[in-house]
């Protein structure tokens, strides 16, 4: 299992490199100087030349490239020449609002689609089965800023129950938190569970096939027990990888569903610095967005090694 | 003679197929007593395990079934899926054919004893844990205190064999329907797991049903051979009076297919020609008429019917027995 586990990281080693890279050459081949964003349209060119000098624009990419690899290794990602915040304050202040998010929205969204799942695979072709599947379809081909506005309109402007926009923090007044963040986790979950629900109701169906569910019957063990514990465990694996894909997903919807509803998260942050062309931002923010993908990849490997003990002792 | 423990009495199945219906068992009559082995023989897609299925009442789906199955004085067919559930497992039990899919690869080999042990006997943990090693040393794996937090893919074929037989055993059941459970294991493995679940049988007096393709297999072993071909049982004896004279020549041919030790090398294996008939297009004569070398004009015509001629517990269907002692014949 260690030998897994050190395997796995080791193999993440060259993808964050790549990342790194990817990211880096993104915002620097992006039309425009960043000297002349900095100074304006009004700078003369010796300013200009100097600012360049200064930040190192006129050296060539690559050296340009390695030196803010090394800044990033030793945990400096720039500042904000707008804010003159640095990019891990400007992340880590918003940040736990774009977890709450994901995290609430990939819940519900589990919520919603496995136990849908899982009654649609046991009466695989019945009725439930076939209106939840054609739910789920058209559920997938709505997109998030129409569910967004649907919602915002029943729950909010018709019946009241919950706000519109806005944001407090968790630690403040908890339920407020709570009732701000329903509507926005609702419209990503909603696009969230129809992949959640095909995707494991296939492999339920398949699982059900086994011999080994076969033989559960024939031991007559509970049908509840048959499908929780016989059926759902090695069906999940899929599941697993689903949801990881999903948070990734997740991380771009952020960006309509957080400027919709007003939450300052990250996904608003990376806008404003599109916007307003903030580059050191942009660039901070877009790598350790891929870092947390990659981590969270990770620990979706390290779920399959928990699930399936045939990839944890190496045979598959 | 005791009652019978199990009575198959005239049971079809039938599948619905893009092809039409498939008959794959057409109207067995059966009968098993406590404490005694049947064998039932046949080749692949003869129906053996269809029925072998419709006892446990796990057919698919959309299969058909007609008839009645008696175990222990209740119509498993009627029973509704509660009570049904409660038998199984316990008086009920099976060994399917390739324990390398017949075990859950994602729970370990004592949950699996454990869960049913627990769902059908008033154990509580330690009690069914102290139940499931004593059963795994029973079926002569070593070290069973530590293969019991184990997963199957740990265990080779024969041991986990051995494992499912422990599970079908953990709750003393009164019938043990094992299916081919040697068909999917090295030859040398094959006869271990044949003497220990006739050793558990003698031990324990239940009855079993052993379903093969290998009528070596049931040669010492089963009370009463039943033959069956394209879903019929074509010829029913003592096992003994079976293999000292059989009259269906299926049975000879099935037999005769088996490899000879002491055949001289290169020896070309007597194989039945051709293949068994489309179970959705049933044929008007006896099925094994176009394979059989004996066929007669009668034979396309007409279905002979499982009877007796010279012993009332041997029945054959055939209108020409072979090996037939001097004048009765049909």
């Amino acid at each position: 299992m260690l030998n897994f586990v050190v395997r796995r990281l080791l193999a993440m080693l060259p993808v964050l490199l790549a990342v790194s890279l990817l990211t880096f050459l993104i915002a620097s081949l992006l039309p425009g100087d960043l000297a002349l964003v900095i100074l304006g349209d009004q700078a003369t060119p010796e300013n200009v030349a100097a600012l360049r000098r200064d930040m190192g624009l006129d050296q060539p990419l690559w050296w340009r490239y390695l030196s803010w690899l090394g800044h990033v290794l030793q945990g400096d990602l720039g500042r904000s020449f707008r804010t003159g915040q640095t990019v891990l304050q400007a992340v880590a202040e918003r940040i736990p609002v774009s977890l709450q998010l994901m995290l609430m929205a990939e819940f519900i969204g589990l919520l919603i689609g496995v136990p849908v799942a899982i009654a649609c695979a046991a009466r695989a072709g019945g009725a439930f089965d076939r209106v939840m599947t054609g739910s789920a379809f058209a559920m997938l081909s709505m997109p998030s800023f129409l569910v967004a506005i649907l919602l915002i309109y029943l729950f909010a402007v018709e019946l009241h129950w919950l706000p519109a926009t806005g944001y407090v923090p968790f630690t403040e007044a908890p339920l407020a938190n709570l009732r701000f963040f329903v509507l926005p986790a609702l419209t990503l979950a909603l696009a969230e569970w129809p992949g959640i629900m095909r995707v494991l109701r296939s492999d339920m169906i398949a699982t059900l096939q086994e011999d080994y569910i076969a033989l559960a019957k024939a031991k007559g063990l509970k049908p509840a027990r048959i499908l929780f514990v016989h059926a759902l465990k090695p069906s999940s694996l899929t599941l697993v990888t689903v949801t990881g894909i999903n948070i990734g997903r997740l991380l771009g919807g952020t960006l309509i569903v957080e400027s919709i509803f007003a939450l300052p998260g990250i996904g608003r942050l990376l806008v404003g610095a599109i916007y307003t062309r903030d580059l050191v931002i942009l660039q901070g923010v877009v790598l350790l967005v891929a870092c947390g993908f990659v981590i969270v990849n990770f620990i979706v490997d390290m779920l399959y090694a928990v699930l399936d003990p045939r990839i944890r002792h190496g045979h598959a | 003679m005791s009652a019978a423990l199990l009575t198959i009495e005239d049971v079809a199945v039938e599948l619905p197929t893009p092809r039409g219906n498939l008959r794959a068992v057409d109207h067995v009559d059966l009968s098993l007593e406590a404490g005694r082995t049947l064998g039932i023989v046949g080749e692949s897609g003869c129906g053996k395990t269809m029925l072998s299925r419709a006892v446990l009442q796990l057919l698919p789906k959309k299969a058909r079934l007609t008839g009645r199955v008696m175990f222990d004085g209740q119509d498993l067919v009627r029973l509704d899926a509660e009570r049904l559930r409660r038998l199984r497992g316990r008086d009920l039990a099976v060994v399917f054919q390739d324990p390398m899919t017949s075990l859950n690869p994602v729970l370990t080999i004592g949950t699996q004893l454990m869960e049913t042990i627990q769902e059908h006997l008033e154990l509580d943990v330690s009690a069914a844990r102290k139940r499931s090693i004593e059963l795994l040393a029973a079926v002569g794996i070593p070290a069973p205190e530590q293969r019991l937090a184990q997963y199957p893919h740990q265990c080779s074929g024969g041991m986990r064999q051995r494992i499912a037989i422990a599970i079908a055993l953990s709750c003393e059941p009164k019938l043990l329907i094992a299916d081919e459970p040697t068909t999917a294991l090295d030859v040398t493995i094959q006869a271990q797991i044949l003497d220990l679940l006739a050793r558990e049988q003698r031990r324990r007096h239940m009855a079993m049903i052993i379903i093969t393709h290998d009528l070596g297999v049931v040669a010492g072993r089963a009370d009463e051979v039943a033959v069956m071909y394209a879903g019929r049982v074509v010829e029913r004896a003592p096992t003994q009076a079976l293999f000292k004279r059989m009259h269906m020549p299926y049975t000879e041919a099935l037999l005769a297919a088996i490899p000879k030790l002491d055949a001289a090398p290169h020896t070309p294996l007597p194989a039945i020609s051709g293949r068994p008939p489309d179970p959705t297009r049933p044929l008007k004569g006896c099925s094994f008429a176009p394979r059989c070398r004996y066929a007669a004009s009668r034979c396309h015509e007409a279905k002979p019917d499982l009877k007796s001629a010279e012993r009332p517990d041997h029945l054959y269907a055939c209108f020409h027995p072979i090996q037939m002692a001097e004048g009765i014949g049909a």
